[in-house]
């Protein structure tokens, strides 16, 4: 583990730059060679960060449930399709009546795998397993399965959803357990 | 609606091209159809450029393109369909030729993916789903999305890791004599492939295309002025066209792309052919490759075989040349490289001098005999398909290839 996130992420950046300021004291341009330095290349000198805000308003419901430790799917009060994720509209019913049901957690997997090539913002994170698993319900759910032997895991095997913080960030979201632990 | 075809292919070199700029790349590939076709810049009436972007500089890509490449002030626009926006070009400038608003109109297809650290391009592609419920929250990756998919087809139909594998063999095959390859010059064994490391279980980097920088032109005409132009038109005689969901999770099954089977389902229906054991209508196609699952589950959405038969086509070789119906002669996107705005333009350039017979070496040029072609191209994981059809015939339905 060691650094986090933020600390790597910072990391590699400080050095990208680090390097630039370098190049450009020395030679008066930020070029150089490519990795493999075989190409010139001019390393931009104007930096842009993307952290998205993304609008929850109408599906707040789903994230006051975590804080009780309940998982919530919609379901529509005219057509009775389950949504999850939730969803406010009914797109087929054209209206936005739905009600907030519990899910009952228990579900079957569909599949599964483990990411060993991680993104940069989960580099963080010890290799984890993302499954997709059949609720009782009758829809799916993906979410990472948290198992003490990864070779035991199984196409077919019976899990339970429940909340779960993420950490190091502190968070609530939701995971999947087997159901016999 | 009148008929369109092609007169004109441009093919850059695929593969870290750091000695080129976007411009410059695009103008390779422009530069090639331009000469091909015999026509001028001022011929061309509407271009339409493919780029996803977002890991390369220019947010503006088609102006940029236009301006190098002498092509304004003709009009144009910037699409996107994810790994399958070279296809959603072709289509976008076949329905403006075929609708009757342009004659002669080009698509291109060029994507720039080392302009980033390779971090932020896996970053980047991890988000190509549902962003906020599958990547935010779960840190799914492209190989990660692909490998949920090959699980659920290796338990449901008893496939290995060494029937992948040997997808990756044969494409390696084809792309090490491909010159415009990201990979020419380079085969591997099915014991390379299954030593190489997990990205995410149970594909491995070898089961995986690469990260690449590449372009490609095509020039489209209308049916009255094809042979006026050339000899040997090549017809876009059927797209279809489909989504799936942006959820995985949303899907009922993980062992073929539903999107991928009802585009199949329209472009067969246009051109009166049923969807099943369709290998007997195309001499050679062009299949989305991104990882070896794609190929298998190809072979199966678009009825070559049955469901669950695509993993026999490949133990017994029956997709090379010379088999039931070769795929990927070119390498595929496993070793020509994966340029996602300029894959799909890339497949009709290949399907287009594939049916010219005009492929060199000829070892990797198929055995024409119906004259017809096949491009299967996905963006995402089955988030959008296209299949393409081409045809040295204007008019009329498939015919089933010979008995060999
Ligand atoms: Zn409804």
């Amino acid at each position: 583990m060691g650094m986090s996130v933020e600390a790597r992420y910072e990391e590699f950046w400080r050095q990208s730059i680090k390097q630039l300021n370098e190049v450009v004291k020395a030679t008066g341009l930020p070029i150089a060679p490519d990795e493999k330095g075989q190409y010139n290349l001019w390393y931009d000198v104007r930096e842009l960060r993307l952290r998205f805000s993304i609008s929850v308003e109408r599906i707040k419901r789903f994230f006051e449930g975590l804080k009780e430790g309940k998982i919530y799917a919609t379901r529509c009060r005219r057509c009775g399709r389950y949504y999850f994720p939730p969803q406010i509209d009914c797109p087929y019913c054209k209206t936005s009546d739905m009600d907030w049901v519990e899910i009952s957690g228990e579900g079957e997997l569909l599949t599964y795998t483990m990411i060993n090539t991680k993104p940069l913002t989960y580099s963080h994170y010890p290799d984890y397993i993302v499954a997709i698993a059949r609720m009782r319900e009758g829809f799916n759910v993906l979410a990472w399965l948290r198992v003490n032997d990864p070779e035991k895991v199984r196409v077919g095997m019976k899990v339970k959803l429940q909340v779960t913080r993420r950490e190091p960030e502190g968070y609530l979201t939701y995971e999947f357990v087997p159901a016999e632990q | 609606m009148r008929g369109v075809a092609i007169v004109g292919v441009g093919h850059a070199k695929f593969g870290r091209r750091t000695d080129v700029n976007l411009g410059e790349l695009a103008w390779e590939a422009v530069k090639e159809a331009l000469e091909d076709a015999r026509l001028d810049q001022k011929d061309i009436q509407y271009f339409v450029v493919g780029n996803v972007g977002g890991w390369s500089a220019e947010p503006l890509p088609a102006v940029v393109i236009g301006e190098y490449c002498g092509l304004n002030p003709k009009g144009t626009m910037r699409v996107e369909a994810a790994c399958a926006t070279g296809s959603a070009a072709l289509y976008n400038a076949y329905l403006a030729v075929a609708s009757g608003m342009a004659d002669i109109a080009m698509a291109i297809g060029v994507e720039k993916m080392y302009e980033s650290p390779t971090p932020t391009v896996v970053e980047f592609i991890g988000r190509a789903g549902n962003y906020f419920w599958e990547f935010e929250n779960f840190g799914l990756t492209f190989p990660g999305y692909y490998a949920l998919y090959m699980t659920a087809y290796m338990n449901r139909f008893r496939a290995t890791e060494e029937d992948f594998c040997r997808v990756a063999v044969k494409n390696h095959y084809y792309g090490s004599m491909n010159p415009k390859a990201q990979f020419y010059g380079l085969r591997i064994t099915v014991d390379q492939c299954l030593k190489s490391r997990y990205v995410a279980w149970p594909i491995k980097l070898y089961d995986s295309s690469p990260i690449t920088d590449g372009a490609a032109a095509v020039i489209l005409v209308s049916e009255e002025l094809a042979r006026k132009i050339t000899d040997t038109p090549v017809w876009i005689r059927s797209v279809g066209v489909a989504t799936g969901t942006a959820n995985l999770s949303r899907r009922s099954d993980f062992i073929g792309l539903d999107a991928a089977y009802q585009a199949a389902e329209q472009a067969f229906k246009r051109v009166g052919i049923e969807h099943r054991d369709t290998w007997r209508y195309f001499d050679v196609a062009d299949v989305h490759d991104c990882f070896t699952i794609a190929e298998v589950m190809a072979y199966e959405d678009l009825g070559f075989v049955e469901r669950g038969m695509g993993i026999q086509l490949v133990r017994n070789e029956q997709t090379y040349k010379g088999g039931l119906i070769p795929v990927n002669l070119d390498g595929g996107l496993k070793a020509k490289g994966h340029p996602i705005g300029a894959t799909g333009v890339s497949m009709a350039v290949e399907m287009t001098k594939q049916l010219r017979q005009s492929v060199e070496p000829r070892d990797r040029q198929a055995d024409i005999h119906v004259g017809w072609a096949l491009a299967h191209n996905v963006g995402g994981t089955g988030h959008y398909a296209y299949v393409t059809l081409y045809s040295l015939d204007k008019d009329g339905s498939p015919k089933v290839k010979p008995k060999r």
